[in-house]
């Protein structure tokens, strides 16, 4: 019997209920997981999306996109297949896809963690009998620090920046990373600022009702904000470019899994890391591959063959789901970052407009 | 443990000179002088010892992270450092150590935590090695687990120089930096003792062999015509060889590397040849291996090297001598800060010549040889000076150099005093232009330290007909965009691996630069290449359009045609 999914030129697909999930060339029907490029692709004649991610969505997709949403747990038959979403723990809206049919059940994990975060609804394990999981961090050394811990030491680097009067930039994706960061943050210590990219998001997620403290747009003309004590959270594209420049002094700091490893931080030539990331760690891994109680564990995204092979020899039947991401993960390698597909076209597009605002000034 | 492995990442993170001297001082100032020691021990990059193999250590660790070795090898290739590696992959410190208010102590001072857990497993059987092993991973956090796995392994670099480190323990105590750096160079720091003694106002055992800090010389970066006055500046051969001090006290005798290693027993006749020079002498020079009238390629001085105490055979095989290119004290004087046209003649009569005199331009290839009248077992002469009236006449000199198996020139102005570190101005090396091939790249590993986890050290190959023979390894060169190119190129184009080491097909072509080639039968390809590297990344190059085995073979032919010990003089 065939599998129920299966990977075609389109993406992964559903040959029974003829659809796609998270495919990466339009499709008629697509599923999707969360809002980040290597996920949701423009073009496609509709998208299924979970309902708290659809305003994420629509900024993506652009305002003429078909979207339809579920509630996370609502099931709905697609061809006579039976489809629900169930939150992943990614970013705002971000699911799993669970895909059942003549009694077997497959769940797509898509980009999950299990850690806190007050900006998106928690991972809720689903049983299943094929597990579709992403392993970005799926090596040993990935083991993540307390999310407390972490919001603890980069508040404590807010103040202290601020006491000296430097302007603290903070570098993380425009999208999920960027509103949890600044869920972290202590607004008692100065005013949050926003880069461009990082505001469209910030907006779509307030519309969808989640609370996040007061975040301003960077003000053209005025080099130091805030008076030094301010912060900017901008997309690590931002990194190098004259558009950082503006703040006259600063500190700089990265966020990202990637900065657990001492050889990332310095070859990135950034002075400060912080290791928080949207992705699951390794126990977090291990975990809920358990917890899903599946026999059969497809592994994408990452260090798949790694994970696969791990697996095999802990007595699953576990393979490597071959996406069209040739190679392996590279924490230098912009394209397969982290969640670095997402910064490509966008933020470069608003870094210009950025940069256009400085021209205006001057 | 923990306030070094604090120093370790403080001078880590930053580059900032001030910053690293402020994090040195404050470990020299709060850390006790016996751990003080240890720590500037490590600091100087003494030899270390390599108390567990890295082999048992990774065996340990994955069965204590309770997963399978082979996943602490995957792990270490993504990582690219294996301290590190095992350090993330160990469980969390288990055992929390009592929270003291005192922060003169700690509960794992680096002194004991060195003797308990490096030095004491010496000669231990494996089992009592791992037990102590797992205690102290036990204790300590995955930070302080990185530095104490690289202690453990003999690999502890640190990213500060000699240099700094006398600076910061020269404003902690208020001596000289100079008085800090050579009392380093002489003394073996292991005791709380020796330490104080080390920063103590207190002039130390004044008779003691030490060494003065090297004058180091940096390359020329302008067209030498900018220097001035030819007749201000005196041009020398630039050796090929090991750079070394001569120090003949009446405490006795010491050749020192510019590790500030002892080599008396690596060059006997060295010392021996020493034994003739006056008392309170000191010579700054070169190591060479030669035969009576013609060098030897620096490949066989570093296997003679290697040896740390050199028998007869190696001895007759691989003759060393000793050419001095300054004195820094006569008579038990320290002469550094006379001029070098004083210290030149003084070094006249102390140490002989080997050359007979020969203009320098006298056209056609070098073809001096040892002065008849100098015994043909002297091992220890002064670096003949090369005659040139102008800029231009030196220019065509040190286009010679290869031929004669040299690096360049070095021009050393003849007023100038005897300094420490890396003055710019006064000593400067003009060094020939590299060699250059086009040479494809055939292996790929990830690289350790700052580039871990990216594919940066290449094995190069030209071609043997439609084989390719590496020719050399090389690291530097390119920038780290070009690195990260590259590395998805070899992720992309790999056609086997072994363990961390890809095999990929034949694409990127690089310009390899290197100083010199000489006959090798330890290559493959026969040839063995000095200080090979990368000089940029030919995009516009096919594989196929790289050089040749042939090619690499005429450059061989060109460069031995006349290796000589050679030079000219004009005293
Ligand atoms: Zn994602």
């Amino acid at each position: 019997m065939a599998d129920l999914l299966e990977i075609t030129p389109n993406g992964l697909y559903c040959a029974a209920g003829n659809f796609y999930i998270d495919p990466w060339r339009p499709v008629s029907h697509a599923v999707i997981t969360h809002a980040h490029a290597d996920h949701a692709r423009p073009g496609s004649d509709r998208y299924l999306c979970a309902a708290p991610g659809k305003h994420v969505l629509r900024t993506r997709m652009g305002s003429q996109a078909l979207i339809d949403t579920l509630k996370y747990n609502e099931h709905v038959t697609i061809n006579g297949v039976d489809v629900s979403l169930h939150p992943a723990g990614h970013l705002l809206g971000s699911s799993q896809v669970r895909v059942s049919h003549r009694g077997i059940t497959w769940v797509v994990t898509g980009d999950y963690k299990l850690q806190n975060d007050t900006t998106c609804d928690c991972f809720e394990s689903v049983p299943c009998d094929v597990f579709v999981t992403e392993s970005t961090f799926g090596l040993p050394v990935y083991r993540w620090p307390d999310p407390e811990t972490v919001a603890h030491e980069i508040n404590a680097w807010w103040r202290a920046n601020a006491e000296s009067g430097r302007t603290s930039v903070l570098l993380a994706y425009a999208l999920g990373k960027a509103q949890r960061l600044a869920s972290l943050l202590d607004p008692s210590i100065g005013p949050i600022y926003g880069h461009g990219a990082v505001m469209k998001l910030v907006e779509a997620y307030r519309a969808s009702g989640v609370r996040l403290p007061p975040i301003n747009r960077i003000p053209p003309h005025s080099r130091k904000i805030g008076g030094g004590r301010g912060i900017v959270i901008a997309p690590p594209s931002a990194a190098g470019t004259t558009w950082i420049n503006r703040f006259g002094e600063t500190s700089l700091a990265m966020v990202s899994g990637w900065m657990l490893l001492r050889g990332v931080r310095r070859r990135r030539g950034i002075p400060k890391g912080f290791i928080l990331s949207d992705h699951v760690d390794y126990p977090d891994l291990m975990q809920a591959v358990h917890a899903s109680g599946a026999q059969r564990v497809l592994v994408t995204h990452g260090f798949t063959d790694i994970v696969a092979r791990l697996l095999t020899e802990r007595g699953l039947k576990a393979e490597v789901l071959a996406t069209r991401f040739i190679g392996e993960t590279n924490p230098d390698d912009g394209d397969t970052d982290e969640d670095a597909q997402d910064l490509q076209a966008p933020t470069h597009e608003s870094i210009d407009t950025d940069k256009k605002d400085t021209e205006d000034a001057q | 443990m923990k306030r070094f492995s604090d120093l370790y990442w403080k001078l880590d993170s930053t580059t900032s000179t001030n910053q690293k001297i402020e994090a040195l001082k404050e470990y020299f100032v709060s850390a006790p002088p016996e751990d003080a020691a240890c720590g500037l021990r490590v600091l100087c990059g003494a030899k270390q010892l390599r108390a567990v193999s890295t082999r048992s250590l990774r065996e340990w660790a994955a069965e204590f992270a309770e997963i399978p070795l082979w996943l602490v090898e995957e792990s270490y290739a993504h990582v690219g450092d294996l301290a590190e590696t095992l350090a993330l992959i160990l469980p969390d410190q288990l055992t929390q150590e009592p929270n003291s208010t005192d922060h003169s102590t700690e509960p794992l001072p680096l002194s004991r935590c060195f003797e308990a857990t490096i030095r004491g497993l010496k000669g231990k059987p494996d089992s009592y090695k791992r037990q102590v092993v797992e205690e102290t991973w036990k204790r300590l956090t995955p930070r302080e687990r990185i530095v104490w796995h690289k202690l453990l392994t003999g690999g502890c670099r640190v990213g500060v120089s000699r240099t700094l480190v006398a600076r910061a323990l020269a404003e902690m105590s208020g001596l000289e930096p100079a008085v800090l750096a050579e009392r380093m160079m002489a003394a073996t720091i292991e005791t709380a003792e020796d330490f104080q003694s080390l920063i103590s106002p207190h002039p130390t055992s004044a008779d003691s062999l030490r060494p003065y800090p090297f004058f180091l010389a940096s390359p020329i970066s302008n067209e030498p015509q900018e220097l001035g006055s030819v007749m201000d500046w005196q041009a020398e051969w630039k050796w090929d060889g090991m750079r070394a001090q001569v120090v003949r006290r009446s405490a006795g005798i010491s050749i020192w590397s510019r590790g500030e290693e002892r080599m008396n027993d690596a060059f006997p006749e060295i010392v021996e040849a020493a034994e003739h020079l006056p008392d309170g002498t000191v010579l700054d020079g070169e190591l060479l291996a030669a035969h009576p009238n013609n060098l030897l390629p620096f490949s066989m001085l570093s296997r003679r090297a290697s040896r740390k105490r050199a028998g007869k055979k190696i001895r007759t095989e691989i003759p060393a001598v000793f050419v001095a290119y300054d004195l820094l004290e006569a008579r038990g004087k320290d002469i550094r800060s006379e001029p070098l046209s004083f210290r030149r003649r003084e070094l006249l009569t102390v140490v002989p010549s080997a050359f007979q005199r020969q203009p320098a331009l006298s056209g056609g290839p070098a073809t001096l040889h040892r002065n008849p009248a100098a015994s043909s077992d002297i091992r220890m002469f002064h670096s003949p000076l090369i005659d040139g009236h102008s800029w231009d006449d030196l220019t065509l000199t040190r286009q010679q150099a290869r031929r004669r198996g040299v690096e360049g020139l070095m021009l050393k102005r003849i007023a100038s005093s005897y300094a420490h570190g890396r003055p710019r101005g006064d000593w400067w090396k003009w060094k020939v232009e590299p060699l250059e091939i086009d040479a494809v790249l055939h292996y790929a590993q990830a690289g350790h330290g700052r580039r871990a986890g990216l594919h940066t050290d290449y094995t190069l190959g030209v071609w043997d007909g439609d084989q390719l023979v590496t020719v050399a390894k090389a690291y530097s060169g390119l920038s780290d965009k070009e690195l990260i190119e590259i590395d998805k190129i070899i992720r992309s184009t790999t056609i086997e691996r072994h363990g961390p080491v890809r095999v990929v097909r034949p694409t990127l072509v690089f310009q390899l630069a290197f100083e010199n080639v000489s006959r090798s039968t330890r290559h493959k390809s026969g040839i063995a290449v000095r200080f090979p590297r990368i000089a940029r990344w030919r995009r516009d190059k096919l594989p196929h359009e790289a050089a040749t085995l042939s090619d690499l073979k005429v450059l061989l032919a060109q460069a031995t045609g006349q290796q000589q010990l050679s030079g000219e003089q004009t005293e």
